[in-house]
C-alpha cells in the first residue's frame, strides 16, 4: 500500500456535494455527525472545502445545471480520493431517472468508487459501505 | 442592481454550511447588505412535468420525494386534491393516522431547524442537542412506517398502514420522554443570553412586509399574522382535536425560534389524542377509489414551512394527471429577504436567511443554464421578465383565439 493511500485510511475528511437531491440523503449524511452516530469518534469530520476532502459524499440525481460545478468539485479535490455515491438518485436515477433535467447518473460524469443505494440509506449503512470499501482498499 | 463600487460576496453553490446547492451573492458596502440576489435551479428536478408520466398511484411517492424533510406534507396535499377531484371522504380512522404522521413530521422538522440555526450562530451545543432528541421521532417513525424518512404512508382514499394497538403504548411512552426534551430545549434555548443578543431584534419582518410578499407559516405566525389552514380550511382530524395557533408580535429570527418550538407542543397534543382516539376500536382504513373522474381538485396541507398547496387535473381516459401544480411554502417565504436582510450586517444574514427555514428543492420551479458558452447565470430580476414577456405572449395567443380567455374576462 502507498503511503498516500495509507494516509486517506487514517482520517478521513468529507466534503458533501449535493447535485439535485431531495434533501433526505443530505440530513442523514449530517445525522451522522450528530451524537447517536457520532462520526466524528473516527476521525471522520466534514471539510470546507474539496480541496481539504479525502472523501466526496456525493447525492442527488445531478441535475443538467450542476454538472459543470460537480466535476469541478472533482477536478478540485486532491488525488487520491474516494467518490460515494449516496442514494438511490446518485446511484441509479431512481424515481427521476426519466425527468427532463436528468443528467446523471452520477457515474456518467465523474468516477464512482462506492455504491450506497436506499431512499434514503440509514445513517448505519453509509457507516457500513465505507468501512466496507476501507477493508477491501489495498 | 450591481453597482461596480460594491463588493460580491457569494454564499454557494456549494458551502459547507448549506446542505442543499444554492446560491445568494450579497451586494456589501462594507460591512452592510445593500442588495441580495438568489439563483434558482441547482435543485430543479422537474417533478410537476414526471408527474404527468405516471399513474395516479406512483405520483404519491414522487411528490414524496420533492422534499426530505417535509416528505409527508406533499401527498397528504395531493391526496387531498385527488380526493376532493373524486368527491370521496375517507374513513375516520385513516384521517387520525394521517394527522399523526403530519405532526410528527412537525415535530421532526422544528428539532431540526433548531439544531440548524444553532449550527449557522456556530452554538453547536444546540445542533448537537436539538439532533440528539430528534433521534427518538425518527424511531417512532421507523415503528410506524418503516422507514426513517420518506413513510409512503399515503394513498388515494386513506392510509398504506394501521397502527397497531400494542404500539400505541410505546408511542405514547416515547412521546412523553420527547416532550420532556424539548421542553428543557426550550427553556435552555430561551433563556439563553448568547442566543438572545444574537437573534433578538435581528431580520425583522412587518405585518406589512408579511402581506405584501404572501410569506405564510411559522415566518408569518412569527410578526403576528394569523394563519394556519389545519385551522382555516380543516382536513384530516384536525377539527376533531383540541389545540391552538401560536403567534408572537415581533417577527425576528428570535420569534421565528419561539413559534416553532412552541408548535412542537401543539402537535405533541394533537399526537396524543389521536391515538387515544384509534386506540382499541377497529375500522377501516383506506376505501377503494375504482375511477378517477374527470375534473380538476386542489389540496392543501399546512407543512413545517407552511401551507403546501397541490392542483390536479384529470382527463377522464388517461391513469395519469394531466396537470399537476404544486406551490411549496418556501416559494413565498424565500423573497421576503429583500424586506428583512437589506440594512443588516453581513455576519447576521445567514441567520436571517436561514430564519424562514428555506427548503430549495421544494421550491425550485424553473432551472436555467447553458453550461457550455459559460453565460452569466441568470438573475431574479431576469426570471421575473421573461414569465412576465411569456405570459403577455400567451394572453395574446389565446386573445387570438377568443375562447378561455374570453370567457374569464
Amino acid at each position: 500500500m502507498s503511503l498516500k493511500l495509507k494516509a486517506l485510511k487514517k482520517s478521513l475528511w468529507v466534503y458533501h456535494v449535493s447535485g439535485g437531491s431531495c434533501n433526505n440523503c443530505d440530513i442523514e449524511i449530517l445525522d451522522l455527525l450528530t451524537p447517536r452516530f457520532d462520526v466524528e469518534r473516527f476521525g471522520i469530520i466534514l471539510a470546507a472545502s474539496p480541496r481539504h476532502a479525502d472523501v466526496l459524499l456525493c447525492t442527488g440525481i445531478v441535475n443538467k445545471k450542476c454538472v459543470e460545478r460537480v466535476k469541478e468539485v472533482y477536478q478540485q479535490t486532491p488525488k487520491p480520493c474516494v467518490v460515494v455515491a449516496v442514494g438511490t438518485c446518485s446511484c441509479s436515477g431512481g424515481i427521476f431517472r426519466d425527468g427532463y433535467q436528468m443528467a446523471g447518473p452520477l457515474d456518467k460524469i465523474i468516477p464512482v468508487d462506492v455504491y450506497i443505494p436506499g431512499c434514503p440509506p440509514k445513517p448505519e449503512s453509509i457507516i457500513a459501505g465505507i468501512v466496507k470499501f476501507l477493508k477491501e482498499l489495498k | 442592481m450591481a453597482n461596480n463600487k460594491k463588493v460580491i460576496v457569494p454564499i454557494g453553490p456549494y458551502h459547507p454550511l448549506l446542505e442543499e446547492p444554492e446560491y445568494f451573492q450579497l451586494y456589501c458596502d462594507g460591512e452592510e447588505v445593500v442588495d441580495v440576489e438568489w439563483i434558482a435551479g441547482y435543485n430543479h428536478r422537474g417533478i410537476e412535468k414526471l408527474s404527468e408520466s405516471k399513474h395516479y398511484d406512483q405520483v404519491t411517492f414522487l411528490v414524496e420525494r420533492i422534499c426530505g424533510i417535509c416528505s409527508t406534507s406533499h401527498p397528504i396535499a395531493y391526496c387531498n386534491a385527488v380526493e376532493d377531484l373524486c368527491g370521496i371522504e375517507i374513513p375516520e380512522r385513516a384521517k387520525y393516522i394521517r394527522s399523526v404522521i403530519g405532526e410528527l413530521e412537525r415535530l421532526h422538522s422544528h428539532l431540526l431547524w433548531v439544531g440548524l440555526a444553532g449550527h449557522f450562530l456556530g452554538y453547536n451545543t444546540v445542533f448537537m442537542w436539538a439532533w440528539k432528541y430528534r433521534e427518538p421521532i425518527l424511531d417512532m417513525f421507523e415503528m410506524i412506517t418503516g422507514n426513517r424518512n420518506h413513510y409512503a404512508m399515503l394513498r388515494i382514499g386513506g392510509v398504506r398502514r394501521d397502527i397497531e394497538d400494542e404500539d400505541v403504548p410505546i408511542l405514547k411512552k416515547t412521546l412523553s420522554e420527547v416532550k420532556g426534551k424539548i421542553e428543557m430545549l426550550t427553556e435552555a434555548v430561551l433563556d439563553d443570553p448568547v442566543l438572545a443578543a444574537r437573534l433578538k431584534g435581528v431580520g425583522i419582518l412587518k405585518k406589512e412586509d408579511i402581506k405584501n410578499y404572501g410569506a405564510i407559516g411559522p415566518v408569518a405566525r412569527a410578526s403576528g399574522v394569523d394563519i394556519d389552514v389545519r385551522r382555516d380550511d380543516p382536513y384530516a382530524a384536525y377539527n376533531l382535536v383540541e389545540w391552538k395557533v401560536i403567534t408572537t408580535e415581533n417577527g425576528d429570527v428570535f420569534d421565528k425560534a419561539v413559534v416553532r418550538l412552541l408548535e412542537c407542543f401543539e402537535s405533541i397534543k394533537i399526537i396524543e389524542q389521536c391515538l387515544d382516539a384509534i386506540y382499541h376500536k377497529k375500522g377501516e382504513i383506506w376505501k377503494e377509489v375504482r375511477e378517477i373522474p374527470e375534473g380538476e381538485g386542489i389540496g392543501h396541507h399546512e407543512a413545517p414551512r407552511g401551507e403546501v398547496f397541490h392542483y390536479v387535473r384529470s382527463d377522464g381516459n388517461t391513469t395519469s394527471p394531466v396537470r399537476h401544480k404544486i406551490r411549496a411554502p418556501s416559494y413565498v417565504n424565500i423573497p421576503t429577504f429583500k424586506a428583512s436582510c437589506i440594512g443588516e450586517t453581513i455576519s447576521d444574514v445567514c441567520i436571517i436567511l436561514a430564519g424562514v427555514d428555506p427548503c430549495y428543492c421544494c421550491t425550485e420551479r424553473i432551472a436555467v443554464y447553458d453550461n457550455d458558452k459559460k453565460k452569466k447565470n441568470y438573475s431574479f430580476k431576469d426570471i421575473v421578465k421573461k414569465s412576465i414577456e411569456k405570459t403577455k405572449k400567451i394572453k395574446e395567443e389565446i386573445g387570438k383565439e377568443g375562447k378561455l380567455w374570453k370567457g374569464l374576462l
